[in-house]
């Protein structure tokens, strides 16, 4: 924990999906000790000719789905990947409610036991039995006994975003998806990208900086049990194109910045392993080999995010820069405003 | 250098039978990972099936391209199933209430519909696999279009309007995503043997009928110009009986 980051509810949560271009940018340069806030139409000139941005091109999984068990049990279970060839997933169970109710207020799910059913989809043409394969305290291993094909399809039509309790009207797909996003592999919204729309992209390479891609797992945010969060984030994938690896590292050789849309890139960049999956957790005393720069949202002072951030810049810098988003009304959590620190 | 298509994949709507169902399996037979969508479940399994049989790849999702819950549902599913989108055809399409009426005797919500199913769709679906198209700089997206885009025949309004509109979406984003290595092609694939044919126009003789083209034929000629789609003007409106392939 970092103890000069700012307090829990210093950027109240944006609550609705607002448009891109209301994003505000707080900006950081950290060699110049410098804090301010700019318009996100002047990223491309805050970078330079030759610097590179590296965004998470996750799509965002219909995580949330609900149905009962076989004792009709009510169940949300938030998938932390799609079924894969063999037909299997894991998940984190929660109990009756939904997100209206703060994750720890709602009461405990159901206990699942290896062999047990879940039946999924509360729409009887939609209904998908599974069978759990593994069964921890709340996370669990699902395989769902249809094709693969069928499987993915129904969970698209039956499931939603996991949803915020700060945010009342439901989140739909289109609400979680960054512009450029594909493959569904994160559980929830990589949203630093958020605000990095078409035009974005457009300008920054019409500005001569690349924006190159990797795909990384983003798992859940927060479980609502202090035991499991504790724990996170989880394993989760990652997969860096060979041509991303080899922008990055001629960047490198020249002296350019590699700014990072988000901490799921942080996280797998500076990972650097050929085992394509990370738990590694950074803070202050990471010394950061890859990154020099981050897009990211703003988050209070008490979180994984938090921490990470602290990696990026000196405490008192930090706090500096949380103080002066704070008095001017930034929005925080998944739906906020940005902020782009351009590393020493 | 074209666009080698084994191993890419390849979303083709209207799936189900005629030109989407033999594009389908244009695409799979030079080796790409296709994801093919319909409404009807049954038919497009069977198609899919089909296409395994002769050591393709295929999947099926059955969603309707006119409802705007679908798009991400589709896009999601299909990357889920064989990766990010290369290959984008827009071949579902609706003529309106058949038969088909004057435009005069055209509900506004049947207008309306038809360009929910013929414009709008593609264009949330454009949305959504174009963005990541241009951060990858690369990928092809097809329009199936009609010669009703540029000819005004009677009875063929709803369609008609919605076809142009289709042709010219295809024009400005080819112009947006040419330079992120993105290519948009409107293809006009000519009157086929199909039923959509059939169902515009129920009274052709077996004479006219049998001089319509194959959806076989036509769907190996858009396969040929994915393959040459460098070759091609970025958002052109290309007539496939008009076109052939470089030497």
């Amino acid at each position: 924990m970092n103890a000069l980051a700012v307090p829990s509810n210093t950027f109240p949560p944006a609550t609705y999906a607002r448009p891109l271009d209301a994003t505000r940018l707080l900006v950081v340069h950290v060699a110049r000790g410098e804090v301010r806030e700019a318009s996100f139409v002047e990223l491309p000139r805050l970078l330079a000719r030759g610097d590179v941005v590296v965004v998470n091109d996750a799509a965002t999984l219909p995580a949330s789905v609900f149905g009962e068990t076989a004792r009709g049990e009510p169940i949300e279970l938030r998938l932390l990947a799609l079924p894969g060839e063999d037909g299997e997933c894991d998940a984190v169970t929660f109990g009756a409610g939904d997100w209206r109710t703060p994750t720890e207020h709602r009461p405990p799910p159901p206990t699942l036991a290896v062999g047990d059913k879940v039946y999924v989809g509360l729409s009887s043409k939609h209904r998908l039995e599974a069978t759990i394969v593994r069964a921890g305290d709340r996370r669990v291993g699902l395989r769902f006994e249809r094709s693969r094909d069928e499987a993915v399809a129904t969970l698209y039509a039956e499931g939603r975003p996991v949803q915020y309790a700060h945010i009342p009207a439901p989140l739909r797909l289109w609400d979680v998806q960054n512009t450029y996003a594909a493959e569904p592999w994160a559980a929830e919204m990589p949203s630093a990208g958020r605000p990095v729309d078409f035009a974005t992209l457009d300008a920054l390479r019409k500005h001569g900086v690349a924006v190159v891609r990797l795909t990384h797992g983003a798992g859940l945010s927060s479980t609502g049990d202090g035991a499991l969060d504790a724990a996170l984030p989880w394993v989760e994938r990652y997969r860096i194109p060979p041509e991303t690896t080899e922008v990055v590292a001629e960047a490198k050789r020249q002296g350019r910045r590699v700014i990072a849309v988000g901490t799921s890139v942080v996280r797998a960049l500076e990972s650097r392993s050929s085992i394509e999956t990370t738990s590694l957790r950074i803070d202050a005393r990471h010394h950061l080999r890859v990154v020099s720069g981050l897009l990211t949202g703003m988050h209070d002072g008490t979180t994984s995010h938090a921490d990470l951030v602290a990696a990026f810049l000196p405490a008192d810098l930090l706090a500096r820069a949380n103080r002066f988003a704070s008095e001017r009304g930034f929005l925080g959590h998944e739906l906020g405003d940005s902020c782009l620190i351009l590393g020493a | 250098m074209g666009m080698n298509l084994r191993g890419k994949a390849a979303l083709v709507t209207g799936g189900s039978r005629g030109l989407g169902e033999a594009l389908g399996e244009a695409l799979a037979t030079r080796g790409a990972k296709v994801v093919l969508v319909a409404r009807d479940a049954g038919p497009l399994a069977e198609v899919a099936v089909r296409i395994r049989e002769r050591g393709g790849e295929a999947h099926a999702l059955a969603f309707d391209v006119g409802d705007k819950e679908s798009a991400h549902r589709i896009t999601g599913a299909a990357a889920e199933l064989v990766g990010p989108i290369d290959v984008l055809v827009h071949n579902a399409s609706t003529l309106g209430p058949l038969p088909m009426p004057f435009l005069l005797d055209t509900p506004c919500e049947d207008l309306e519909a038809v360009l929910e199913t013929n414009l709008v769709g593609p264009f949330r679906i454009d949305k959504i696999v174009g963005g990541s198209m241009a951060l990858r700089k690369t990928g092809v997206i097809v329009h199936v279009s009609s010669d009703a885009a540029v000819s005004g025949y009677p009875r063929w309004g709803a369609y008609s309007v919605s076809k142009a509109a289709l042709d010219h979406l295809g024009r400005v984003l080819g112009a947006e995503l040419g330079e992120h290595g993105v290519r948009v092609l409107a293809v006009d694939p000519g009157e086929m043997d199909t039923k959509m044919h059939a169902d515009a126009m129920p009274d052709l003789s077996d004479t006219e009928r049998a001089a319509l083209a194959a959806p076989a034929a036509v769907a190996e000629r858009i396969a040929l110009m994915i393959e040459h789609v460098e070759t091609i003007d970025p958002g052109a409106r290309v007539v496939v009986s008009n076109w052939s392939a470089p030497v």
